[in-house]
């Protein structure tokens, strides 16, 4: 199948660098590379436990479909940049993502937010996959060749996730009175969060070449954000920006119930494997 | 047409029946735009709309532990399976949809009860382990039910049949993967296995079907071609496989009753309590209710975004030069 034509999870190109070859390399990320992926992996993992909440309650079987895509899209994400970071603390996806506190969490709070309705969750996803898109098209240069890789395989399955939004954007403001109103709370509702991504923090500066400094990539979003809302007929919210504080650790209020349901069992368990 | 013109459709149907029956005859496939008697229509809609909702309702219990799978990979891994359902839905209403009811049709009538589904997914999904015997015990009996179907004589069930069978196949591996880790775990995870094996067991047997005598469709279903096995013949055979491998998982299959008979060649089971199967079917189950108004909640709540897609769909169609949409 033609790269063209792939579904944006299904299709694993043979040689992409997938969790498991990642645990097995000798490379160890100098510790400020494994806290700068810590917070990537954080990203993608908060908002695949989001978004995995509607696979069988989506408007249509075919957006069950699409979800659960970029579902797995992100916590295969979340799962490499996680392995990675926890090789430099002898630490497996898994102690990383269910035995961490919430404060240990490096998520930004866009991706905490709740699903709410349809258009909320579409909004979310419109800001997410554009920033990601700028991140990893600017990560695939990283001096870290782990880094790299695995950004060079995420850019691409975000594409769709950009293509996904996008398209959805459109349907929802252009489509009926209510969706056009629904689509209009749901950015309103997510552009606080905005801020928060574009905002360097101290370990930008230690992670250099390695990482990618967020105050770089917020003319491109702006300027991709902008086509299509202009498309969409329709304003870039203006609405003031939250406080952020997710890389320090400093997260919003629903997160500490997101990691509780998703902790709980592998809690019960300490010491077990599944 | 003239007063004297004789009503041509009684020849057209009875030249249609004939190539029907030599269809059937020849084992071969009918197809859509092939004559069919109304009863073979009405049947294999009633089925496969069934199947289609079966695999819908399917979802519900297995998505109630996306966001609590105790590993990354169990998480990837259970999302994958209970999309390759929501996928393995569209093919059979599509299928469905060939013989002249609209999807739409069809999900009114689930929403509104006049539609069946597979009973068991009427029972709760209470631990890790339940995800396991699913996979095991649930999607092992939906096996051996469906590989059959791979040849039923309607061409877009028997196709769509073969694609569900190849991803069912996976997702039964999948979940004697998570029995045998469990089954080889601390003495809470094997207890944990025991129990979801011990309370799936039974329902996955009456998922074949009443017993023969009991079955009123099977016979016309049989002479059709769709059906190729009988209930019981096909339950046997599942115990037979469940026996062996539960041997694998070291765990047992809560029935003293299982052993072969050498003499109808077939494995014998213990009695299956075929009330709860008719009082679960009549809506009576632990989470019918449940199961039914949750599939009604995301239709209803999502007919505002149908509706705009569909009214962007025609504002874009209606536009002089069209702009390229993905």
């Amino acid at each position: 199948m033609s790269e063209a034509n792939a579904s944006a999870t299904r299709i694993t190109p043979g040689n992409a660098l997938r969790p498991e070859d990642i645990a097995l390399q000798d490379a160890k990320p100098a510790d400020a590379v494994a806290r700068y992926a810590l917070g990537l992996g954080d990203d993608a993992l908060i908002l695949a436990q989001r978004l995995g909440w509607w696979i069988s309650r989506a408007p249509e079987l075919e957006e069950d479909v699409a979800l659960a895509n970029i579902a797995l899209d992100e916590i295969g994400h979340a799962r490499s940049f996680l392995t990675y970071a926890g090789r430099a603390w002898d630490k497996t996806e898994d102690d990383l993502a269910y035995f961490r506190r919430e404060p240990e969490f490096r998520s930004v709070h866009l991706v905490e937010q709740p699903n709410g309705d349809f258009a909320r969750t579409i909004a979310r996803q419109f800001v997410v996959a554009l920033y990601q898109w700028e991140l990893y098209s600017r990560l695939v240069h990283s001096s870290d060749p782990t880094l790299a890789a695995i950004a060079a395989k995420a850019v691409k399955e975000v594409d769709y996730h950009r293509d996904h939004a996008t398209q959805w954007v459109l349907r929802l403001a252009l489509g009926t009175e209510e969706s056009r109103r629904r689509m209009i709370a749901g950015l309103r509702l997510t552009w606080p969060y905005v801020e928060e991504l574009f905002t360097d923090y101290p370990l930008i500066d230690e992670v250099g070449d390695a990482g990618v400094r967020p105050s770089e990539l917020r003319e491109s979003f702006d300027s991709a954000v902008r086509t299509v809302l202009t498309e969409a007929e329709l304003e870039v919210p203006a609405v003031p920006g939250a406080v952020g504080g997710g890389r320090l650790g400093r997260h919003s209020e629903h997160l500490g119930y997101l990691l509780a349901e998703m902790q709980v069992l592998a809690r019960e368990h300490p010491g077990a494997s599944w | 047409m003239t007063a004297t013109a004789i009503d041509t459709r009684a020849d057209h149907d009875a030249a249609g029946e004939k190539v029907f029956n030599d269809i059937i005859a020849r084992d071969s496939r009918i197809e859509p735009r092939d004559w069919m008697p109304a009863d073979y229509r009405k049947s294999l809609t009633r089925q496969i709309s069934q199947h289609a909702h079966s695999e819908i309702i399917g979802m519900q219990p297995e998505a109630n532990w996306i966001t609590r799978a105790p590993s990354l990979k169990r998480k990837a891994v259970l999302m994958a399976k209970v999309q390759d359902e929501a996928g393995h839905g569209l093919y059979l209403y599509s299928a469905a949809e060939t013989l002249g009811t609209p999807r739409e049709k069809m999900t009114e009538d689930l929403i509104a009860g006049k539609a069946r589904y597979s009973s068991i997914f009427n029972y709760p999904v209470l631990t890790w382990a339940d995800i396991g015997a699913i996979g095991w015990l649930v999607d092992g009996a939906a096996i051996c039910n469906q590989v059959p179907l791979c040849r039923a004589s309607y061409g877009p069930y028997g196709r769509a049949m073969v694609r569900i069978c190849k991803e069912e196949s996976f997702h039964q591996r999948q979940g004697f993967e998570i029995l045998l880790e469990l089954a080889n775990g601390t003495p809470e995870q094997r207890a944990m296995a025991q129990d979801a094996v011990n309370r799936w067991y039974a329902p996955s047997l009456m998922m074949f079907g009443p017993p023969d005598e009991d079955s009123p469709n099977s016979q016309k279903s049989m002479e059709w071609n769709i059906k190729r096995f009988s209930n019981d013949e096909l339950r046997s055979r599942f115990v037979g496989m469940m026996v062996e491998q539960i041997k694998v998982l070291g765990l047992d299959l809560p029935d003293k009753d299982v052993r072969f008979d050498e003499g109808t060649g077939r494995w014998q089971y213990g009695p299956l309590d075929w009330n709860e199967f008719k009082e679960v079917l009549a809506g009576r189950g632990p989470c019918n209710a449940q199961r039914l108004e949750r599939r009604r909640e995301a239709h209803e709540e999502g007919a505002w975004v149908r509706d705009a897609a569909s009214a962007y769909a025609a504002r874009q169609a209606a536009k002089p030069t069209t702009t390229k949409a993905a």
